[in-house]
């Protein structure tokens, strides 16, 4: 089986079914990029892998072990496998970039607090942030706030490490200093699923491109062949679309 | 008027009147501060409660939502009578200044809880997002994220509330507790006049409040802006 592999995944939003029967299957050290029109169920695949859209349908076996979503104890164990930057990076106000990519080694996993600390700073370090340790978010631009929630994500030492639009936020001047920090991940090897509209950069990064549309998953494959030959009129026509201008 | 004011002050600011004075202060303050405090600790809590996903709490729930409702709608004065009486049916031997002591609470934490519940909500629900999928428990999400920034959505109705409820106390005097108002009446009908007995009344009132009011402010200052 493989690492991650999600099947036949339904998730809804009340009444409003969001994701119709996703099927998805990703190796260790993959890097699968989700692109489709908004409203296409991309965020909310994310989501309900973590639980905060929880599937109410299908499956989703990490290392061929089944997570329970409505069990707490195995919602809790996926959790520790998983890592999500969010579009808005959605950082701790109240703490320093420091603190945010701490709090949740220290005080969740339990791990030693000088250790995490130095880890910590290697980690804001590498993403270009090591002179912002003891800023606050709101000193923070949106691509410094964007870096500060990677290496939050990454202190966390995730398998799979989930980002949702993480430039869509940004000012265009302020995408590739995050997207630079992405391609360095990728060639570390990191497991990533990544929402992305940046189209140049799925094509460049991920090892396998998902065309999704109305909940479902319409093309797989390589990106080269899901952006640039895509074979359903539906993605063709979205290619168009997205890549004129 | 003012003459014969002069002439009362003597025989007004006696021993005994002061320690009259002092002892409904004192009263007046321990219901205030013990429903402030009492009150806040317990609103908190129901606050906390109410935050409780699943079905085995939603009796738990309800049961808040009632009370909170309830005691926030229905007049302080309703309330102390209702209890009084309570009191009197069940044949409970308590004296009129626990019964008052009983309602400031019951009536505090209701009000407070609905100001805590503001606050937490307040914070930004990606906030509780971020904290949810780091596995964070609720005390932790609670203790490190959400509460420290709720406080400036807390702090300023919260103390506007205790400052208020200074006020409301007065109306324990209806069921015979000897606090400051009480306090008040009695120099009144002793012969004193009414300028002269409820203006010490009133800066008494002031000076308990005051302190109160720049607390809360030292208060916002503090917690508000811990993080800079």
């Amino acid at each position: 089986m493989p690492y991650l592999n999600i099947e036949n995944l339904h998730a809804a939003y009340g009444d409003n079914l969001v994701l119709r029967g996703i099927d998805i299957a990703v190796e260790k050290g993959e890097i699968v990029s989700l692109i489709g029109p908004s409203g296409s169920g991309k965020s909310t695949l994310l989501r309900a892998l973590v639980g905060l859209t929880k599937p109410h349908l299908g499956a989703v076996h990490l290392e061929g072990r089944l997570i329970d979503y409505s069990n707490k104890r195995s919602l809790r164990e996926a959790r520790d496998h998983f890592a999500i930057v969010f579009q808005q990076y959605n950082l701790f106000q109240n703490m320093t970039a420091l603190k945010n990519v701490t709090i949740a080694p220290v005080k969740v996993k339990k791990r030693n607090s000088g250790e995490v600390g130095q880890e910590a700073k290697t980690l804001l370090a590498k993403v270009g942030l090591g002179d912002k340790l003891h800023s606050y978010p709101d000193e923070l631009s949106g691509g410094q706030q964007q870096r500060v929630a990677i290496a939050r994500a990454l202190a966390f030492r995730p398998n799979i490490l989930l980002l949702d639009e993480v430039t869509s936020a940004l000012d265009p001047e302020l995408v590739k200093e995050v997207l630079d920090t992405v391609r360095m991940l990728a060639k570390e090897g990191m497991t990533m699923l990544i929402v992305s509209h940046e189209m140049a950069f799925v094509r460049e990064v991920s090892s396998k491109t998902v065309f999704m549309d109305e909940g479902k998953v319409v093309e797989i494959g390589a990106p080269s062949q899901v952006i640039d030959q895509p074979k359903t009129p539906r993605a063709q026509e979205f290619m168009a679309k997205i890549l004129r201008h | 008027m003012i003459e014969g004011l002069w002439e009362e002050i003597p025989r007004f600011f006696t021993y005994y009147n002061w320690v009259f004075l002092l002892e409904a202060t004192g009263r007046t303050l321990v219901l205030t501060g013990i429903g402030c405090l009492v009150g806040f600790a317990f609103g908190f809590y129901l606050a906390v409660a109410r935050l409780y996903r699943g079905r085995v709490f939603l009796p738990l729930k309800v049961i808040i939502i009632f009370y909170v409702e309830i005691f926030r709608r229905v007049p302080f004065l309703v309330t102390l009578m209702l209890i009084f009486f309570f009191c009197q049916g069940v044949q409970l031997d308590v004296s009129v200044f626990t019964v008052a002591l009983i309602t400031v609470c019951l009536i505090a934490a209701a009000y407070t809880a609905e100001i805590v519940r503001a606050g937490f909500e307040s914070v930004q629900h990606t906030q509780w997002e971020a904290t949810e999928v780091m596995n964070f428990t609720l005390v932790q999400k609670l203790h490190l994220v959400v509460i420290p920034q709720a406080w400036k959505v807390i702090l300023p109705p919260a103390f506007s509330f205790f400052i208020a409820f200074i006020k409301d106390t007065a109306l324990a005097s209806q069921i015979g507790v000897v606090e400051l108002t009480y306090v008040g009446k009695v120099f009144n009908n002793k012969g004193f006049s009414a300028v002269l007995a409820f203006g010490t009344i009133l800066i008494l009132y002031y000076l308990i409040s005051y302190p109160l009011a720049r607390f809360g402010a030292w208060m916002e200052k503090k917690l508000a802006v811990s993080k800079h």
